[in-house]
């Protein structure tokens, strides 16, 4: 399947609707994935990425849809992560006299992945390539989200092609924001901020400007997953920018795991409170809820309140990932508090505590521990937290 | 003389060692570098780094 986005322009890439799981299994992806690969045919012929290594030989056959593979001058590898760089043997082995355009970066990640002796070309930020009737320009975009990271810019068409930026897990037949369901497409959109791109949310916000100042026009911007926004593309740069603020809305996560119940009472009378309040939240139980949409959720919200029993002096083994991904996302704005039922010890929401605190966390409401069972005492504390955590969300900056 | 962490990705400058690969000599300061100098690591520019606490 080809589709010719502009004139001369040609999605070759790859609609992967199987896919549940992305970065080994450190990612969901309910909607699956596309990998989007883009054939530039002028004077010169250029590719810009390819797709994952299993589906090289239907990125093959796209290209050669429209013209002889073996007649590429170009392949631009915006970035070495294997679903776009993947499909790079394959090219290479049809057209071997192709130069692969990278970053400074980029140069050293590819070769870092494939070991071979390619024929590679350097460039940097502003640098202009001619390709016959337009231009390639080129955007280094470091940590946005690796080191090699880089866009493209063709003159003339007014495509950039930001690779990972403004990307989402969303495979459909269509291959234009218009064309598909707009809550669907956010969904996915902010769930990939949320997961990837949020500990890189200052240089998201600068690069943003960057690229804004060139005042080059955009009639499209074309991801390396996902739809391609055609229809007011810069809505996607306006929702990145909102994203990168980190302003969450006023509404609460409430996290937990329990192993007979008593946790759960608490979360759901922690749930009662912010309701009480007139706070929108969602309880999560950990242990059977799918961490990626969990941490989306918290992305948007102002609160993260986390339950946890004592199990073995410390919180149950499932409540462990989400803190570290609270700490390696670097999540801004949040504010936290803690809870659970104990036996014996009751450590667990220290615990919890201390680790919200090593988050830059606030911790707004005192902690509540029930031992055994919780009493209508316990369950009351916990209305009460909710309550507490809800008035701070009011006083706290608005979304 | 303090060392300097790259927010985004982790490396950390230590003037003791400089950054040889780069032309920047041991026993350079982080506030001597030029505004040229990028993170070796990354490529982000010194905008990036902050103090590391001690």
């Amino acid at each position: 399947m080809v589709t010719e986005l502009v004139k001369g322009v040609y999605w070759v890439g790859v609609v992967d609707w199987d896919l549940r799981h992305f970065h080994g299994h450190g990612l969901s992806t309910h909607r699956g994935s596309t990998y989007n690969a883009y054939l530039i045919v002028d004077e010169k012929n250029v590719l810009v990425d390819t797709v994952w290594s299993p589906f090289a030989e239907r990125l093959m056959e796209n290209i050669s849809r429209v013209i002889d593979p073996a007649k590429l001058d170009y392949v631009v590898a915006s970035h070495a992560e294997v679903d776009h760089s993947g499909g790079l043997p394959a090219v290479m082995a049809v057209a071997p006299q192709a130069t692969v355009l990278a970053s400074r970066r980029g140069v050293e990640s590819v070769e870092g992945h494939y070991h071979r002796p390619w024929k590679f070309q350097a460039v940097k930020t502003g640098d202009r390539l001619p390709i016959g009737s337009s231009d390639l320009v080129f955007v280094e975009a470091p940590m946005l989200h690796w080191p090699d990271s880089m866009f493209t810019y063709l003159t003339g068409r007014n495509v950039l092609m930001p690779n990972d930026a403004f990307g989402q897990h969303y495979a459909t037949p269509f291959r234009f924001n218009d064309e598909v369901d707009q809550h669907e497409l956010f969904e996915e959109a902010l769930k990939y901020y949320a997961n990837i791109l949020t500990p890189f949310s200052a240089l998201v916000a600068k690069k943003i400007d960057e690229v804004l100042a060139f005042g080059l026009p955009v009639d499209m911007i074309a991801p390396s997953h996902g739809v391609i926004w055609r229809r007011d593309p810069l809505q996607i740069v306006r929702r990145y920018q909102e994203w990168a603020a980190q302003k969450p809305e006023r509404r609460a996560a409430v996290i937990y795991d329990t192993m007979w119940g008593g946790t759960r009472s608490m979360a759901e009378a922690v749930g009662r409170g912010l309701a009480a309040e007139g706070v929108p939240h969602r309880l999560f139980h950990l242990a059977v809820s799918d961490r990626n949409d969990v941490l989306a959720e918290i992305f948007r919200s102002r609160a993260v309140i986390v339950g946890s029993p004592t199990m073995n002096n410390g919180v149950l083994s499932s409540v462990a990932p989400i803190l570290e991904d609270l700490r390696g996302l670097k999540f801004r704005n949040k504010i936290g508090a803690a809870f659970g039922s104990f036996g014996w010890s009751g450590e667990a929401v220290k615990v919890i505590e201390g680790h919200l605190a090593k988050c830059d966390i606030p911790v707004v409401a005192g902690g509540v521990s029930a031992k055994w069972r919780p009493r209508p005492a316990d369950l009351a504390a916990c209305e009460e937290m909710g309550r507490t955590v809800a008035r701070a969300i009011a006083d706290g900056p608005a979304a | 003389m303090r060392r300097y962490v790259c927010e985004a990705c982790g490396y950390v400058y230590d003037p003791a060692k400089g950054d040889p690969d780069n032309g920047i000599a041991p026993g350079t300061p982080f506030e001597r570098l030029g505004d040229d100098w990028l993170c070796p690591e990354c490529g982000l520019t010194k905008e990036s780094f902050v103090p590391q606490e001690e």
